[in-house]
């Protein structure tokens, strides 16, 4: 038995050792690596592959990307397990702000919201300008919605747009959360023929094979807008602020702001985000 | 039907072109699910000889939750190795979180119950009397433990075979610990994910063909060997 | 050399599951000894052997080797490095003959041309040489067995440990390993315990047998003692029916022994040296009883006048005791017995042919060298 008992020690300290021998590798690197919070929507369009190497180049940094949804990203923040978020769900990081876990917030870029859905439009709401009387007739059609419901960006402006209409959705059976990216539940409405509110880069994106047709555009309400957060290296002292601080300048930095306004254009025919980095905060969230 | 048809011509193109980075994902997950492969034999095949051999009060307690993490979900694994991988978690001070290293760990933490567990029941299946009769041949514990190993060598590449199965198509461990980082910790199965997310289906179904194409050939190996080792 | 005997057990118990299954208050085995164990399925030899070779956890007792004390932990390995076990069935390992027979020999960390030297010396001995290369997974199961014991006398063991060694194996086969078996244990001087069910097996290879009932050693002494001289009812009914005598050669030609068992002269076929003592047996259904002296008017070669001392029936024969010098068992069917009009106290004469008796090895003191110690 005291055997036995040995031997399973020697190997879980074997084990121990080999993990310990790997990490520390990683650990002397630290330094060196940056954890880029970010939403599902900058890495499925594709603007961080494209933006994320030519920093890594200039920088030295490595970057590590972690797309989650907005709410995931900024919790991590909020936990210290990020060095910077480029999210966008301006009310929560507002809160975020105001808790102190995230200094130096900073506008990078906007896309908008669209309202998309199949194109016989059961609840007819195409050419409507306004999103809140868009749902509203969504509402009153019965007609099958996807949301989110994974508490990103998107989904907290879906929820904004909602709040505005004074109608409660959950729980309703037209009302369906797949608890997925964007480019996956644009997936399900397609293949369900339901509408959802997706950002537009991401829908560009994924156009062609959808067969989902924008229906409501141009409201101000929809208007998605980014933001570049540093996490609070005075509440988590591990976080990596000369990084963080370097990607953000990048990230507001006029080259970049070039790239991002013609990402996409040769692709798909319009850009699919504008540089706003300098400019005034916009109202509308 | 096109959309099949598309993605299978793309995935023909990217493997006969050798594209770099699909390449490189292959790679990355054969090493990374090799490792985890590797050390969980480590540690199955040792705890799984030592757990059969041995007798105490809870031992059938432990084979059952050994049974049970046989079918660890990998996202469980995936939740309790990020928790314990946060920088401010308990194992925080390693820094392997969004690394290779910590898909490594995770697929192991994954694939080391099944080895457990089939290395158990390879051990149990071995006549009654081997271990006496090894004892009897002058043998101390060390050398019992090997040679019982050495002995359920056959039924235990069945277990190399479902551990390396397990987490070569393993995704939600793998995503979560590893963070799908371009380049870096993307592997198969997460690619799948995110091209399909991003609606590259075509890419998707050859990362897919290539994962199936991984998985057959090194079960075919490992199939061909155990047959060559069955007399007759 | 009256050195302490190569193992002694005192209060050996083994309880399992609130049982006492092996209780054994004194028990010896000489340098030299080779002792049988019989009696049936359950009787405890088994649980016996093991507990002897330190593999079965005791509940109380003490086991010494040449007088020193082999309980402790530290004393296991070495210990059962003094030994060699042989199973029912061969427990070969998944690989060739050759490295088989080595295995012990590798587990003591034996040098490579030490190991050859002694796995060849091994396969020689068990005439297997041709084996050598030949996977364990394609022998036969003679050969298996075979393999198993060369792997146990590769290792040059002080004791080895036979449990039910052949009893698997079909009854030409069995014959063929005894046999090897009695020549290998003669030509190393291995002193033996073999546990066993075959009563033949006990008489032929055994200096000294132990009846074994219910975890307990009955009864123990030399083969013939125990098979004439059963202490009791149970030991009697444990060793069967044999006739199992011992006689002098006084005569060896042409393949035909003349014996002098007291007064009586018996034929057997065997060869062996005047004055030399050995043993043989005779199967009670063997033996025919007349009312007259046959003479020549049988075949057999044998006859003896008797006296019935006792008649019993058993199952579909009746068992008859007789007395012709020495005791002898017969067994008829009861139409015999009405025909011949036999009745306890009646004179008659038994006669066998030179084929129904079975020699047995030869005596004790023909092998006993001594082993240096």
């Amino acid at each position: 038995m005291k055997r036995i008992f040995s031997a399973l020690l020697f190997c879980a300290a074997l084990v121990l050792l080999l993990a310990g021998v790997m990490g520390s590798s990683a650990a002397r690197a630290e330094t060196r690596d940056l954890i880029l919070a970010t939403t599902t929507s900058t890495q499925d369009s594709g603007l961080l592959d494209e933006l994320i190497p030519l920093f890594e180049k200039s920088s030295g940094y490595f970057v590590k990307t972690i797309a989650v949804g907005s709410g995931q990203a900024m919790a991590m923040g909020t936990k210290g397990e990020a060095d910077v978020l480029l999210v966008h769900s301006p009310a929560a990081e507002e809160k975020f702000m105001a808790a102190d876990s995230g200094v130096h917030r900073q506008l990078v870029m906007h896309n908008d919201f669209v309202i998309v859905g199949p194109p016989n439009d059961p609840a007819g709401i195409r050419g409507e300008t306004s999103a809140t009387a868009a749902f509203k007739k969504i509402a009153g059609a019965g007609a099958l919605f996807l949301s989110r419901g994974d508490n990103s960006g998107t989904h907290a402006k879906e929820k904004g747009v909602w709040k505005a209409t004074g109608l409660t959705p959950d729980g309703q059976s037209w009302y369906q959360q797949t608890g997925l990216g964007m480019g996956q539940t644009l997936n399900v409405a397609a293949e369900k023929k339901g509408y959802t509110l997706a950002d537009r880069g991401t829908y560009l994106a994924l156009q062609k094979t959808l067969g989902l047709e924008i229906l409501v555009e141009g409201d101000p309400l929809l208007l998605n807008v980014y933001h570049v957060i540093e996490v609070n290296p005075g509440k988590w002292p591990k976080v990596n602020t000369p990084g963080a601080r370097a990607f953000a300048a990048f990230m507001v930095a006029a080259p970049t702001q070039e790239i991002i306004r013609s990402f996409g254009v040769a692709k798909f025919g319009s850009p699919l985000f504008f540089p706003d980095a300098g400019k005034p905060e916009p109202s509308g969230k | 039907m096109d959309l099949i048809a598309e993605g299978i011509a793309k995935a023909l193109a990217l493997l006969t072109s050798f594209d770099p980075e699909v390449l490189g994902i292959t790679l990355l997950s054969l090493k990374v699910s090799g490792t985890a492969t590797l050390l969980s034999l480590l540690v199955g095949i040792t705890s799984g000889t030592l757990l059969a051999l041995a007798e105490f009060p809870g031992k059938r307690l432990l084979m059952s939750l050994v049974n049970t993490g046989m079918g660890l979900p990998p996202v469980v694994v995936g939740l309790f190795v990020t928790i314990f991988l946060w920088r401010n978690g308990p194992l925080g001070f390693l820094g392997i979180l969004y690394t290779p290293t910590a898909m490594i760990l995770a697929q192991g933490i994954i694939a080391t119950p099944i080895v457990t567990g089939i290395t158990l029941a390879s051990v149990q299946n071995l006549p009654a009397n081997l271990k006496l009769q090894i004892l009897a041949l002058g043998a101390t514990r060390p050398q019992l433990v090997w040679i019982l190993i050495k002995e359920a060598r056959l039924p235990l590449l069945a277990g190399v075979m479902a551990g390396f199965g397990g987490v070569i198509s393993e995704v939600g461990a793998s995503i979560m610990v590893g963070g799908n980082i371009k380049g870096y910790s993307r592997v198969l199965t997460t690619a799948t994910v995110m091209e399909t997310s991003r609606g590259n289906f075509d890419v998707a179904i050859a990362l897919s063909l290539i994962l199936l194409l991984l998985c057959f050939v090194i079960n075919y190996l490992l199939t061909r060997i155990q047959q060559r080792e069955r007399p007759r | 050399m009256t050195t302490a005997p190569l193992l002694e057990a005192r209060n050996l118990s083994v309880v399992r599951g609130g049982a006492e299954v092996l209780s054994i208050p004194d028990f010896t085995v000489a340098g030299n000894e080779v002792l049988s164990l019989i009696g049936p399925n359950g009787a405890g030899k088994s649980t016996l052997l093991l507990a002897l070779a330190r593999l079965l956890p005791l509940s109380a007792g003490e086991i010494r080797c040449r007088g020193e004390s082999v309980m402790a932990n530290r004393h296991l390995v070495p210990y059962r490095r003094r030994l060699a076990m042989v199973f029912q069935e061969p427990l070969l390992f998944d690989a060739t003959v050759y490295d088989n027979v080595a295995s012990g020999l590798k587990i003591r960390g034996l040098g490579r041309d030490e190991l050859r030297r002694r796995v060849g010396e091994a396969l020689e001995l068990l005439q297997m040489t041709h084996l050598a290369e030949r996977s364990a997974r394609k022998l036969s199961g003679g050969e298996a067995q075979r393999t198993s014991l060369a792997r146990a006398f590769a290792i040059r063991p002080e004791l080895i440990f036979l449990d039910e060694p052949f009893s698997a194996l079909d009854p030409p086969t069995r014959r063929t390993l005894t046999d090897d078996l009695e020549r290998v244990l003669k030509a190393t001087g291995t002193a033996a315990i073999l546990a066993t069910h075959d009563q033949m097996d006990a008489l032929r290879l055994s200096d000294r047998m132990a009846v074994m009932h219910r975890g307990k050693i009955l009864q123990s002494g030399p083969p013939v003692e125990v098979f004439n001289r059963p202490g009791t009812e149970l030991v009697a009914s444990l060793v069967g029916m044999e006739n199992v005598l011992a006689g002098t050669v006084l005569d060896s030609r042409e393949g035909l022994l003349t014996l002098a068992l007291g007064e009586h002269r018996i034929a057997v076929p065997g060869r062996g040296a005047p004055g030399e003592t050995v043993r043989f047996c005779i199967r009670p259904e063997h033996i025919t009883l007349t009312s007259f002296d046959p003479a020549g008017g049988t075949s057999a070669r044998n006859v003896l006048p008797a006296t019935i001392t006792a008649i019993a029936p058993m199952g579909i024969y009746q068992k008859l005791q007789i007395d012709c010098g020495f005791p002898l068992i017969v067994f008829l069917t009861q139409q015999s017995l009405g025909e011949l009009h036999l009745a306890p106290q009646r004179t008659t004469f038994a006669s066998f042919k030179a084929t129904a008796v079975h020699l047995l090895r030869s005596g004790p003191d023909c092998h006993s060298t001594p082993k240096d110690d």
